[in-house]
């Protein structure tokens, strides 16, 4: 037997390095986890021991990589097919795909166990129901049902500030929903954007993206549309607690070049982005991700300013 | 009785084995530390300990 042999079937076996499944926590999307349950935590009234905040972003880290294995497990078909996500453990062969489910339902019960048992019970609950809604709700049935999936599921990705707020406070509040709600609200131009952009993988993988079932004119109108609730969304946390000029001063600009933005891809025939490769399209998703970390960032000198004495509202 | 020869395998899972020894020298280390994190807070040190202990025993009306 060949040495290339010999790889091939240790990997089909499931012979793992340990980078494997670290790759099954999707650590880019933990990067986002953590730094806006970060936010969330430091923003939030009061404040815990720095070793509970650092055990409980960690665990809601684990948490949300939980979710992706979870996520990476059930979905293993259709990244099979899909260019961006073929290389994934699974659909390359490196972790057999029970494997990857066990190391999901063993990490989820963990991480929360041990938030709740670090910090309290409602942020253990909200980051069990984050998993769940990841996991099943989101992966399970809505992804391959409805072009709505990324509109609803992205409430999974918007619970971190809720979760990092609920283990200083123990609980829910205006401030915490706003933030939750700058995040789901944020997620369906943010993902639409990609899907214009990565067009023959959902094709190829029939998963129900609005390029695929609705057209791509139709994607480029609702990216607007979708965009029109969520400026008042980012504006409106400036006036809570967490907010201030800064974050006022912030949003406004970031917001102002989002519906313009926003508004260039509506009105940007195909023809044009086709010729250009989608240059407008790209830069737009690109945008969007700052938009999101320059909004938490503000939210977080909001914090160090009320800190130092020096917070205006 | 103790593995005197290395096997191939060893080799191959030595990455794979030193991470999961890792994994749970951290988990230890973050139990450890929010013990004492926990203690620092004043958290109640005292609990059930399956017999009776009067000072966490919720004080009954009329015997004060």
């Amino acid at each position: 037997m060949s040495d290339a042999t010999a790889n091939t079937v240790a990997a089909q076996t499931g012979e793992a390095q340990f980078g494997d499944y670290v790759a099954l926590l999707k650590p880019r999307v933990m990067s986002l986890v953590v730094f806006t349950g970060l936010v969330g935590l430091l923003v939030a009234p009061g404040s815990v021991p720095p070793m509970i905040g650092f055990a409980a972003i960690l665990f809601l880290a684990i948490g949300a990589g939980a979710s992706g294995a979870l996520n990476m497990w059930y979905d293993a078909d259709i990244d099979r097919v899909m260019k961006r996500t073929a290389g994934r453990p699974i659909p390359s062969g490196k972790v057999a795909p029970g494997e990857a489910l066990g190391l999901g339902i063993a990490l989820s019960v963990m991480s929360v166990a041990m938030l709740g048992l670090a910090t309290n019970w409602v942020a253990a609950g909200i980051l069990a129901f984050t998993i769940f809604f990841y996991a099943v709700i989101y992966t399970m049935w809505l992804k391959r049902s409805t072009p709505q999936n990324i509109v609803i599921g992205g409430a999974a990705g918007a619970f971190p500030p809720m979760i990092g707020w609920a283990v200083v406070t123990g609980g829910v509040s205006i401030e915490s929903l706003l933030m939750f709600g700058l995040i789901f609200m944020w997620t369906p131009p943010h993902f639409w954007a990609l899907a214009l952009f990565m067009k023959s993988d959902y094709h190829k993988a029939n998963v129900p993206m609005l390029t695929v079932t609705h057209g791509r004119a139709e994607t480029r109108r609702q990216i607007f549309f979708y965009t029109l609730p969520l400026v008042p969304v980012a504006l409106g946390v400036a006036f809570t607690s967490i907010g201030g000029p800064v974050y006022l001063a912030t949003a406004l600009v970031l917001n102002v070049l989002f519906l313009k933005g926003a508004w260039t891809i509506w009105k940007r025939p195909e023809s044009v982005a086709e010729a250009d490769e989608y240059a407008v399209e790209k830069r737009f998703f690109r945008f969007t991700l700052y938009y999101l970390f320059l909004h938490f960032v503000a939210l977080l000198v909001e914090a160090a300013l009320r800190a130092s004495g020096l917070g205006i509202w | 009785m103790p593995i005197t020869e290395t096997h191939e395998l060893h080799k191959r899972r030595f990455g794979r084995n030193l991470g999961v020894a890792l994994c749970l020298v951290g988990f230890m280390a973050i139990v450890f530390g929010l013990t004492v994190a926990k203690i620092r807070q004043g958290a109640s040190m005292e609990a059930f300990d399956h017999q009776p202990r009067v000072s966490i025993t919720p004080p009954v009306e009329g015997n004060q």
